[in-house]
């Protein structure tokens, strides 16, 4: 009973009626698949890097004037100055670091004779500070101890040769083998050709940002390598609440060493996590813009043509009303016909959004769109229509019968 | 009346009506304006990561590839036919041997320190190009002072340099620095010229991390910069180990980070370098070095742009999502467009009385509808602003550069919004048109 002006309301304005349920759908399936993208970001550029405190770590980016000789002793009596700085926990030398710079890969066979079975990880090349600096949680084996450290001058040095062990993250180790520790296994690192022993499993080490969510995001290696080259990282921690103060002594205690470098860059491990997802950060962002506009065009949109019909239908509801029609029944009409139309709407638009997301997924490289996505859109979408029809569903509401009357 | 009069008083019917409903009027204009700025931010963005870097010579230009890592049965299904992008030194030197093409270049980028000439400034880091002298004719670089080297100075390794316009800006203050000398990773090198502004987007030469904002600082012969041992910064890839040791070593291994330039004229000069490229693989295979099949590839600049993804695939989805903005936008406007028209059945019932034909009023109905999309547009044009200044401060550097309009975004912009208007209007004039005279003077 309730039902039959509805549609035949409807049937009046079935152009209308479909401009606003195709409104509803194409904003739909760009709402669940926005947010589906935005909490895909969003998660990544929260992803752990196993260091301890980032916003008390910083990378100085040193570039020698010259490519002269005994780079190494050079490193060491940099390292020495920034250790005994009073601000300063412990400082490393590294090849790369874990929020940005350059990506180092090779990969760690069990089985040299299998080179296909390698594990792909990330080099990490640091002395025996390395983990202290980095605060990485050692779960099993041990630390490098200092006579462990091995020279390294430049990517083509070392070729071929051997290391007294390595230590690797946990989600190296459980690639590398499923079933039982790999403590104490010998393996081979290529293309490099370094046979080692790994000795000890740190908890966490992102590789890089650059890998996203691929399985290869936590594949660490560390290599007990001092990283002599004519471009390095110095990574230092401050201590508690010296951060800045640290940085500050750290740039020109190394100029008082020596001149002959450039320091290119220095900053924080948290700010290199601002720089190193911002893509992504910002993707979520303006996704966030559009989802906002398309809900307040489709919102307006509704406002203005439901007004419109409400106009339209004044002499109609003056009529009912003096027939009887209580004002909650006026208003009753108005929003469930927003809510049959919505309903149309939705049904369309999760098809779309599922359409859609086939297309996501190959241009941005995202899994399916969990179904939970879709339901919270389409709650959304009935939801926001109940909104946007209440303030026109009120004023037709409104319509006196007696005033309604006179004017036909 | 003439057709410019008829149109006139179209418009001043259209002005009159779009102030008779001022609530109507600015949510349909509004409807509009958001659709065309949201849609031409992502544009205009899209416009620029898509632009051809060098469009004289985009066709002429030609990036060689050979398959030096075999057949990867370990790789993912989607990267198993994939060439290596790089070239080995061992090949790179063969193809500028060969000297086969118009021009040719090998290239690698490195960063290097460089020391000016001014005691007083100290030194600084420097994104360097290591290449040869047909680089700058292959690509037309412009020179502002001075030349490129030329071959006796790639021959000879000699310790010369190109600066580029800013660089030079930076270390001589703008000044003709030809023939200067400065430091470079402790060394002395003298200038033998320096470019004009030359920045092209997306930098082609060398893609990777920095396709829209990289740019180099300054040119060295490759030559030199192999003595010198000077590494890339940009990729190296190994597929095997026994690279050797030392800086010979790398020479020497099968590891792939020379970039690769060269120019060819026409469709038979490309034909018979990929035969050459064929040969070359297939000489390789008898000498023992590849145990498969040649594989080779030459591709144009915008292959190659699209063989290494350059559009960012945040642009393409933010500009798609933007469009189903415009989508809805434009059936917002289609509704509210419907709702005006019919709302004013009366007074349309009247015209058509007084001798209106239908065509009339259906060529009214657009004029209106038009004139609701140029002033959509120009609101779109600001919000456009505003949405390339939030993408500017939101977006990774990389893509920031990008984000400025230019005159043809701006006419694309109005055109858009004249064009989706009339869409929308479409309908709701054709209704419009479909009312009969009689009946609504009879109703009044």
């Amino acid at each position: 009973m309730h039902w039959v002006p509805i549609l035949s309301a409807l049937r009046r304005n079935k152009v209308g009626a479909t401009l606003i349920a195709l409104q509803i759908a194409l904003t739909l399936a760009v709402l669940c698949n926005a947010l589906f993208i935005i909490q895909q970001r969003t998660a990544q550029s929260r992803r752990p890097s196993g260091v301890g405190d980032e916003a008390s770590v910083f990378i100085i980016d040193n570039r020698w004037v010259d490519e002269g000789s005994d780079l190494a002793g050079r490193e060491q009596a940099d390292l020495a100055a920034l250790r005994a700085l009073p601000q300063v926990a412990d400082a490393t030398v590294s090849n790369v670091h874990p929020l940005g710079g350059p990506v180092w890969s090779e990969a760690m066979l069990l089985n040299p004779d299998k080179p296909r079975s390698g594990v792909q990880a990330m080099i990490y090349m640091m002395d025996d500070h390395g983990l202290d600096t980095l605060g990485l949680r050692l779960v099993a084996g041990r630390n490098f101890h200092p006579a462990d450290v091995v020279n390294r001058h430049g990517l083509a040095d070392h070729a071929g040769g051997t290391l007294p062990g390595i230590i690797i993250t946990q989600a190296a180790a459980q690639r590398l083998s499923a079933r039982g520790s790999v403590l104490g296994r010998k393996v081979l690192i290529v293309p490099d050709g370094v046979s080692t022993t790994i000795i000890g499993i740190v908890d966490q080490l992102m590789s890089t940002p650059l890998a996203g969510n691929a399985p290869f995001s936590q594949n660490s290696i560390i290599l007990p390598y001092r990283w002599a080259d004519a471009q390095i990282f110095y990574v230092v921690r401050a201590r508690p609440g010296q951060r800045r103060a640290a940085m500050a002594a750290a740039r020109s205690k190394l100029y008082d060493v020596s001149t002959q470098r450039i320091i290119t860059d220095m900053q924080t491990l948290s700010e290199s996590r601002l720089d190193a997802y911002r893509g992504d950060r910002g993707l979520a962002f303006l996704m966030e813009i559009v989802c906002a506009i398309l809900l307040v065009v489709t919102a307006f949109g509704i406002v203005g043509l439901t007004s419109y019909w409400v106009a339209q239908r004044r002499r109609q509801i003056g009529i009912r009303r003096a027939l009887g029609a209580t004002r909650g029944a006026i208003l009753r009409h108005f929003q469930s016909e927003n809510l049959l139309i919505a309903g149309a709407g939705v049904v369309l638009g999760v098809l779309l959004a599922i359409v859609a997301n086939l297309w996501v997924v190959r241009s941005v490289a995202l899994s399916r769109l969990p179904l939970v996505y879709p339901l919270i859109g389409v709650v959304a979408m009935l939801l926001l229509g109940q909104l946007a029809v209440l303030w026109p569903a009120l004023r037709a509401s409104a319509v006196a019968p007696a005033s309604a009357a006179r004017s036909a | 009346m003439t057709g410019d009069r008829l149109f006139s008083y179209y418009l001043s019917l259209a002005l009159r009506s779009l102030r008779n409903n001022v609530a109507l009027t600015s949510l349909m204009v509004l409807a509009i304006g958001v659709g065309i700025g949201a849609s031409m931010t992502m544009l205009t963005i899209f416009r620029a990561a898509n632009g051809n870097p060098i469009p004289e010579k985009s066709a002429q230009l030609f990036v060689p590839q050979i398959d030096n890592f075999g057949p990867q049965p370990g790789a993912p299904p989607q990267a198993r036919d994939l060439l290596p992008p790089d070239l080995t030194y061992t090949d790179a030197q063969a193809l500028m041997q060969a000297h086969l093409a118009t021009h040719q270049a090998a290239m690698y980028p490195t960063t290097v320190s460089v020391t000016p000439p001014d005691a007083r400034q100290v030194p600084l880091q420097g994104h360097a190009r290591a290449t040869y002298r047909d680089f700058f004719t292959m690509f037309d670089v412009p020179f502002q002072f001075g030349t490129p080297w030329g071959q006796s100075e790639d021959d000879g390794h000699a310790a010369v340099v190109v600066l580029t316009r800013a660089f030079n800006q930076q270390l001589f203050g703008g000044a003709d620095s030809v023939g200067r000398s400065l430091l470079i990773n402790n060394r002395p090198y003298r200038v033998i010229g320096v470019l004009n502004s030359w920045q092209p987007r997306p930098l082609f030469y060398d893609l990777g991390q920095q396709n829209f904002s990289g740019a180099d600082q300054l040119f060295l012969p490759f030559t030199r910069a192999v003595d010198a041992q000077m590494m890339t910064s940009s990729n190296f890839n190994c597929d095997r180990p026994g690279a050797g040791s030392g800086w010979d070593g790398i020479l020497r291994s099968n590891c792939i980070w020379i970039k690769f330039w060269l120019e060819l004229p026409d469709a038979q000069a490309v034909a018979r370098y990929r035969t050459f490229l064929n040969n070359y693989a297939a000489e390789q295979r008898q000498l023992g070095r590849f145990h498969w099949a040649p594989r080779i590839a030459l591709r144009d600049v915008p292959e190659w742009l699209a063989y290494n993804h350059v559009m960012p695939a945040a642009v393409t989805t933010l500009t798609s999502v933007s469009f189903a903005v415009l989508a809805v936008c434009l059936l917002n406007a289609a509704g509210l467009m419907l709702a005006k028209y019919m709302s004013r059945s009366a007074s349309v019932g009247v015209r058509r009385a007084l001798g209106a034909d239908r065509p009339a009023i259906f060529a009214q109905g657009l004029v209106e509808a038009g004139m609701l999309g140029l002033i959509g547009g120009l609101i779109g044009v600001g919000l456009i602003q505003l949405g390339l200044i939030g993408s500017r401060a939101e977006l990774p550097q990389d893509l920031s550069v990008l984000t400025h309009m230019r005159a043809s975004d701006f006419f694309i912009a109005v055109s858009l919004a004249i064009v989706t208007a009339l869409l929308a209007g479409l309908y709701p004039a054709w209704r419009a048109m479909q009312v009969e005279p009689a009946l609504q003077i009879k109703a009044e």
